[in-house]
């Protein structure tokens, strides 16, 4: 008994360390009653059982199948000519570590990608294999999230998404030229073929369900994708429409950004030791949001002006700089998407301003009481009050004094980098 | 002209219900509503020790959850807070929310509905912790234990989480600071008191309720959790804010080893 846990341990050691490059841990978006007295139950709304040290949730149990793999690319820590410890779990391994860990509530589910050993579809074949036996034979309602594996064939992706929550290719390299480089073996086709079995089948499934209740689930919780940050000199921009296009042309749910690790020596990336590009991927990930919940179109924050998002302010607040002529806001008259234009205002506070506003006008105390970030917001709005001359100020100005009254989380890497040019 | 009063309940949420059944019934001047546990007597009020009634609670209840949905939730999660004098805020919002036209739950520039809206959420962020945190292990006898140390009183709010999710395993989430706990056997959920002999935390002796195969998935998961961790990318302020210390005695995952 012991003698197993030990290899297991240091098979889960293995392929534990090999699947943490990967970001994605969402567990939420997918509704799985426990209708039948088994295990689990999802909501639809995730929960992080944890936090690594590094800061991330830990949802799920997020593992490699193996970290054999007969590909090459540069950029993966799992590439065949990588000299690391090599290992695999069996099937029935990975089920009784995933039910296991869930039953002790550890976990929401399992996250299972793999290296790609013999070919795509001997291998798409074995992840499809530890979620059917976890639906079918142990009565799990928990989350499943697997990696369509690039060139598995249309059959075993129509499979996958019959077990699985979340089916996700990561592109990786967010420029077609990038890849080239980088995955000579890989064609931007093999990414992009399950993508698009996938998103067609969601559709399918959705106009069938219409008619017949009990058409069974595919991927409910969709599917989404990632890309490595700061590993090809690529703009902000390039990556920000690609995104756009993998949002708008495969339904993704979510885009996820990596800031690169360097994880080898090749002189086609940045060297082992170079910094990983966290803030750039915080700005990333503002403008994420920006374009899908704050209903801004990628264009306005990114184009051939702006290449590049600004380091040192948010890009809301950068966009409004360099858009003074929108503002000053009257936060007592303005529709929700003028507000959630407004720098400061999250779109919680946009909703309890909304609210509130209907019972009285709002002056600045109301505001700092509802939990506004005034250091930003004060100087683009207006409310019950006379106090509002900042309104004439430009935007130089304005960025100036909102940095020098505010404290920024990651202020120090950027005034490193502002004394670089000095 | 009433003299004012204060009512003395029995610390349950019935029984606060019913105390405002009284209040209003009365048509008292309320000074204070006090647990019978805490109560202080004032000096210039009288006391009316308040029955819980089920019936009377019950139609309170009824009553602000005609008046709005979301006011019913956060005055309930707002009493979990257990926050000092909470019971004398939540009677002025109840106050509030009879004489008013409209739903006064949104009038969130009203410093009583921003304070108890407030409370409620903070409330609520406990019990989304405990339903991420227990962490279950597995007794010699097949039932899966976890203990806790909530901020506020959410075992009534975390029950039906836990019992949706593990309808196959009977478990127990014990509750170390109010001395009680629920127990789900298969069919249904209890409240429990124990005598625990011991907290069963992270720590490295182990417990001879537990057995070997218990100890080794915790070790696993210990591995597992630094395995997964990115040490280029480290960020231990962020790590607390979202793990905050006081937890992680409980926490598997924390234990040094």
């Amino acid at each position: 008994m012991s003698l197993s846990f030990d290899r297991i341990k240091e098979k889960l050691n293995i392929l534990a360390d090999a699947a943490k490059y990967d970001v994605s841990c969402s567990s939420s978006g997918s509704v799985r009653k426990n209708s039948t007295k088994g295990l689990g139950d999802s909501s639809g709304m995730g929960i992080c059982h944890s936090y690594t040290e590094d800061g991330r949730c830990v949802s799920l149990l997020k593992i490699l199948l193996t970290n054999h793999c007969i590909f090459d690319c540069a950029y993966c820590v799992t590439r065949k000519s990588n000299d690391v410890q090599r290992a695999a779990f069996k099937i029935q391994e990975v089920v009784d570590l995933t039910i296991n860990f869930y039953r002790r509530n550890y976990i929401e589910g399992l996250f299972l990608s793999s290296g790609i050993f013999k070919s795509p579809d001997y291998t798409m074949e074995r992840l499809v294999a530890v979620a059917k036996k976890l639906r079918l034979e142990e009565n799990f309602n928990g989350y499943i999230h697997l990696k369509s594996i690039p060139g598995a064939s249309d059959e075993l992706m129509r499979e996958a998404g019959l077990y699985a929550d979340r089916l996700s290719v990561n592109i990786e390299i967010p420029t077609i030229s990038g890849l080239k480089l980088l995955a000579p073996d890989k064609k931007h086709e093999d990414f992009t073929k399950p993508m698009l079995k996938v998103k067609n089948e969601i559709i399918q499934y959705k106009s069938e369900k219409k008619i017949i209740k009990s058409t069974p689930k595919y991927a409910p919780a969709g599917q989404s994708t990632q890309m490595i940050v700061g590993a090809t000199g690529e703009s902000d921009k390039d990556i920000m429409y690609s995104a756009t296009h993998y949002y708008k042309n495969y339904n993704m749910k979510r885009v996820y950004y990596s800031g690169y690790v360097p994880v080898a020596e090749d002189n086609r990336l940045p060297a082992i030791g170079t910094q990983v590009p966290m803030l750039r991927e915080n700005r990333l990930y503002q403008t994420d949001w920006l374009l899908r919940f704050y209903g801004f179109g990628v264009q306005e924050l990114l184009n051939n002006d702006h290449p590049n998002l600004d380091m040192d302010v948010d890009p809301k607040l950068g966009w409004a700089l360099r858009n003074m002529q929108y503002f000053p806001v009257d936060i007592n008259k303005a529709d929700k998407s003028v507000l959630a234009r407004v720098p400061g205002l999250g779109m919680k506070s946009v909703h309890k301003i909304i609210n509130a506003r209907r019972f009285r006008n709002l002056n600045w105390e109301h505001l700092q009481k509802i939990g506004v970030a005034l250091n930003r917001a004060k100087y683009f709005i207006v409310c019950e009050s006379n106090k509002w001359e900042h309104r004439d100020m430009e935007g130089t100005k304005i960025k100036g004094l909102i940095l020098q009254n505010s404290v920024g989380k990651f202020r120090k890497e950027y005034s490193n980098q502002l004394q670089l040019f000095s | 002209m009433n003299a004012t009063k204060t009512l003395i309940y029995d610390g349950s949420f019935n029984g606060f219900l019913t105390a405002i059944f009284v209040a209003f019934d009365e048509k008292a001047q309320i000074a204070d509503i006090q647990k019978n546990s805490a109560s202080q007597s004032g000096l210039f009020s009288e006391t009316e020790t308040i029955f819980t009634q089920m019936d009377k609670a019950k139609r309170v209840w009824n009553g602000i959850h005609k008046k709005s949905h979301n006011a019913i939730k956060d005055i309930y999660f707002a009493f979990l807070s257990e926050n000092k004098g909470i019971e004398l805020v939540l009677y002025r919002y109840i106050c509030k929310l009879f004489t008013s036209e409209t739903s006064i739950a949104s009038d969130y520039s009203d410093d009583i509905v921003l304070k108890i809206s407030q409370l409620a959420r903070s409330v609520g962020r406990e019990k989304h912790r405990m339903e991420a945190f227990v962490r279950f292990q597995l007794t010699k006898d097949e039932i899966y234990f976890a203990n806790i140390e909530p901020d506020f009183d959410v075992l009534p709010l975390i029950s039906k989480h836990f019992r949706s999710r593990y309808a196959d395993q009977q478990w127990l989430i014990y509750d170390v600071k109010r001395k009680y706990g629920i127990f789900f056997d298969l069919n249904q959920v209890e409240i429990v008191s124990l005598d625990l002999d011991e907290i069963y935390t992270n720590s490295l002796n182990k417990s001879a309720h537990f057995g070997d195969e218990e100890y080794n998935y915790q070790d696993l998961w210990n591995n597992y959790f630094k395995s997964t961790n990115i040490k280029s990318r480290i960020n231990l302020k962020l790590h607390k804010q979202h793990v905050p210390k006081r937890y992680w005695k409980y926490l598997s995952e924390k234990k040094a080893v």
